[in-house]
């Protein structure tokens, strides 16, 4: 408590007031200044910087929220449920923090990445892009009113796909992965849309907590209630890639540009998943008979299903990013699985395996990012010899794949571990028998690329072998920070296990309706200060 | 029977929303699969609009006689004749203006989506030559196998 | 006669009528159906006309690409810029009753109000614009078949 005091002094006091709304608007601002910019350094160097401050922002609000409790912030002075409300509590403020770290972190890997991989003149806007998609994502994150979300979700969509699509330049796939993800993307989104409509119906409100208030009095029984609960589930499960409507997430991921492609894997899925939880047991009850079929039935079955299928895809895949984006599917597997069991230590170990997959998959692919920009390597049997031409960055891509596939003394240990703890306390013997089966597969792909890199000779040019070009240290760095923390995090899982029961405490309160002073809502708010 | 008639317009919007699935599914070519998105989305707006009508309701705009109730109670007294220009108004039935409000956003999403899907699909037809779907696939056939195989 | 004389007769007229009915939206939309989306598109539509009556190089000459651009980013800064002055002066983002306090008919909303639906006029008529620069730049290669 006093360490965190101490560091609340570093910050401002008007970060920590207007923390909320600054995090979604600095951003955004400063997108439209780079989108003007032709210089592409300076377009950068303002990435690095907007990065750098909602690092601290989202920093400083975690350690508010740690030691204050919830952060309420009512946009333009309005009380929800007459305006828009941002909610910082201990389930988003750690996906915040690791949204705008792993922004940060790409942020640099992008100097040397994105010059080799988009055109010139495109590089102001490509910038531009990225910012409105890390707004998006954050804004999707902070906010408590559901058709603001859907606003974020699909500003953050849109900017993807055409951060996707500039992937063209190097692999013209790009475009048709960019059209499928657009086309799969909005039908998720208007799905969403869809449910809160529904609910609008019945509550006749936006803002999360006043909907759980309503539905409190309203009850599991009304029908409309039930649909809007399918709609918002199916719309965001197309968004966080749960099986089978994962489709667009292999070819987004593979053909995008390296830089954006860390990101994405990174933080995508992981918003989408923060958005299931907050609705599926802040707003819905989950003692509710239709919420606890769903999760046990509907989200753990489907995420076994992707656990076992992507898994056996990954195996058969030659493109290395097309190994990973399966993979992603998998694990994304793995913490639906963990959400689904809806008890204290299943929702811990699927927040967990959140943060530590962000971790992991952001290094991994930084590494194949880094294997493209020395070599051109897309492709696992042209990574043969890797071992001794990049060390530096294979060693780091070993570290993150041992801790993919859950090796003692890694992240993914740990939140496999949590898994198999509360499989095991839920009496799920079968989900523990998953989890080993497709740790086994995890080895096998994870295995086939090693070996390669390993054990396989240095391919020969003319006669001589490859010379030893190591990726630039503006890769090395965030690649190294990401695997290191992996390994950390894995060694001392001590701070991100208490961030992911302080996630899984604010779940199992159940619907939250509390709104600070939102009893007194007449229209003489007008011009009363 | 009645009930289809009386909820019409959420016939309509089901209507509406599965032809707009379906073309999405079951079109080849990029642009009608655009098309389908934007029947899709016009459905949705159909559904909010009919959830904001109020039966026999004013559409949501304060009437002239009772803005100048409201102006017409003195300086200091304004903040009264708001709220009597507010009571006076709501003896009137108005219909929800809220949802107009979600649907004009959500039509801005739908047409920014719309032209960046659009402007994807001149790319694509730029590079391949073709937007029929099966004969991208076809064009690439021999990548997608090089990177599938083992 | 040109064939397309009635066209652009008709159009020189109903144009700048456009223009203003454009800008009638934009500031009724406090008293009712209208605001910054709406007449944005209105607006841009008078240049689209405009454009396709007298071709896009004419159109192009009088409404310039970087103004387009310039436009875009104008709006959105007009926006951004009223949430960040409503920070600067002490209240939470875009809490316009910070612009006039002391007043009793919420001065501050309308003002807050017209500085972020002019925003969005600026932003909305840019894009649209773009938009329609960008795809009818794009030189159509039909083949024979096709025609």
């Amino acid at each position: 408590m006093q360490f965190m005091s101490l560091i609340m002094t570093v910050f401002p006091e008007w970060i920590l007031t207007h923390g909320a709304a600054s995090v979604v608007v600095v951003p955004l601002m400063f997108a439209v200044l780079t989108a003007l910019n032709p210089n592409a350094k300076i377009a950068w160097a303002t990435v690095l910087a907007v990065t750098a401050l909602c690092v601290f922002t989202s920093l400083g609000l975690l350690l508010q929220v740690a030691s204050h409790g919830p952060i309420h912030y009512n946009m333009g002075g309005w009380v929800p449920p007459l305006g828009i409300g941002y909610y910082v509590d201990g389930l988003n403020a750690p996906i915040l923090l690791l949204i705008s770290v792993v922004a940060f972190l790409c942020t640099i890997y992008a100097l040397p990445s994105v010059a080799a991989e988009v055109e010139p003149k495109k590089k102001g806007p490509f910038y531009a892009a990225f910012l409105i998609s890390f707004a998006g994502l954050l804004g999707m994150v902070v906010t408590a009113d559901a058709f603001n979300v859907f606003v974020f979700l699909e500003v953050s969509s849109i900017s993807t796909y055409v951060l996707v699509g500039m992937g063209a330049s190097r692999d013209r796939r790009a475009l048709t992965s960019s059209f499928n993800y657009l086309i799969m993307g909005s039908i998720g989104a208007t799905f969403f849309v869809v449910g809160i409509g529904f609910l609008y119906m019945q509550t006749g409100t936006l803002n999360m907590m006043d909907i759980a208030r309503v539905l409190q009095d309203i009850g599991p029984n009304d029908r409309v209630v039930q649909l809007a609960f399918a709609f918002i589930v199916i719309g965001l499960g197309l968004k966080l890639a749960m099986f089978p409507l994962h489709m667009w997430l292999p070819g987004a991921y593979a053909y995008a540009p390296s830089f954006f492609t860390a990101f994405l894997a990174a933080t995508a899925t992981k918003a989408a998943l923060y958005l299931l939880l907050r609705f599926t047991f802040t707003v819905f009850d989950p003692s509710w008979d239709f919420v606890t079929t769903a999760l046990m039935i509907l989200l753990a079955g489907l995420g076994i299903l992707g656990m076992l299928a992507a898994s056996l895809q990954a195996i058969f895949q030659n493109d290395l990013r097309r190994v990973l984006a399966y993979s992603s599917v998998a694990q994304v597997g793995y913490m639906l699985l963990g959400i689904g069991m809806a008890t204290t230590l299943g929702l811990t170990a699927g927040y967990l395996h959140m943060i530590n997959h962000a971790m992991m998959k952001g290094a991994l692919f930084i590494a194949a990012g880094a294997f493209w920009y020395r070599f051109g390597i897309t492709q696992v049997c042209d990574m043969r010899g890797l071992g001794k031409t990049m060390p530096w960055t294979m060693a780091g891509f070993t570290l993150a794949g041992i801790s993919l596939i859950g090796v003692p003394g890694t992240a993914g240990f740990v939140s496999k571990l949590t898994l198999v703890r509360a499989a095991a306390e839920n009496g799920w013997w079968w989900a523990i028998g998953v989890i080993v089966v497709t740790s086994i597969l995890a080895i096998v792909y994870i295995g086939r690329i090693i070996e390669q890199a390993y054990f396989q000779p240095v391919p020969e040019i003319d006669g001589k072998p490859v010379v030893r070009n190591e990726a630039p240290y503006t890769m090395l760095i965030p690649l190294w920070i990401m695997a290191l923390s992996a390994l950390a995090f894995g060694i001392n899982a001590e701070w991100t296990t208490s961030l992911a029961e302080a996630a899984a405490h604010v779940l199992d309160a159940g619907p939250n309706t509390i709104i600070p002073g939102a009893h007194d809502v007449v229209p003489s708010v007008i011009g009363g200060h | 029977m009645s009930e289809l008639f009386e909820h019409f317009n959420f016939a309509v919007v089901i209507v509406l929303m599965m032809v707009g699935l379906y073309v999405v599914f079951a079109s080849n070519n990029m642009i009608k699969k655009l098309v389908g998105l934007s029947v899709f989305q016009t459905s949705v707006f159909l559904l909010y609009i009919s959830m904001s009508n109020v039966d026999g309701g004013q559409p949501p705009i304060i009437a002239e006689e009772d803005l100048h109730v409201a102006e017409g109670g003195g300086h200091d007294v304004v903040a009264d004749g708001v709220a009597e220009g507010a009571h006076q108004a709501a003896e009137v039935l108005y219909s929800n203006p809220l949802p107009h409000v979600l649907i004009l956003t959500a039509i801005v999403v739908g047409v920014a989506t719309l032209a960046i899907g659009l402007a994807l699909v001149v790319r694509i037809r730029e590079v391949y030559g073709t937007i029929e779907e099966d004969e991208i696939d076809a064009l690439d056939y021999e990548i997608n196998l090089e990177g599938a195989a083992e | 006669m040109s064939p397309h004389v009635i066209l652009r007769v008709v159009s020189k007229l109903l144009i700048p009528l456009i223009a203003l009915f454009a800008l009638y939206v934009q500031f009724h939309g406090d008293f009712g159906p209208g605001g910054g989306f709406q007449a944005g598109v209105i607006f841009a539509s008078a240049i689209i006309l405009y454009a396709l009556i007298f071709g896009l190089d004419e159109a192009k000459r009088a409404v310039p690409p970087s103004w387009v651009r310039l436009g875009m980013t104008l709006g959105v800064l007009i926006y951004g810029g009223t949430g960040v002055a409503t920070w600067a002066l002490g209240g939470e983002f875009l809490n316009y009753t910070v612009f006039a306090p002391e007043s009793t008919h919420a001065a501050g909303q309308h003002w807050g109000i017209f500085a972020v639906e002019l925003g969005v006029l600026f932003t909305v008529t840019s894009a649209m614009v773009a938009i329609f620069y960008a795809f009818g730049s794009r030189a159509p290669e039909l083949t024979d078949e096709d025609w």
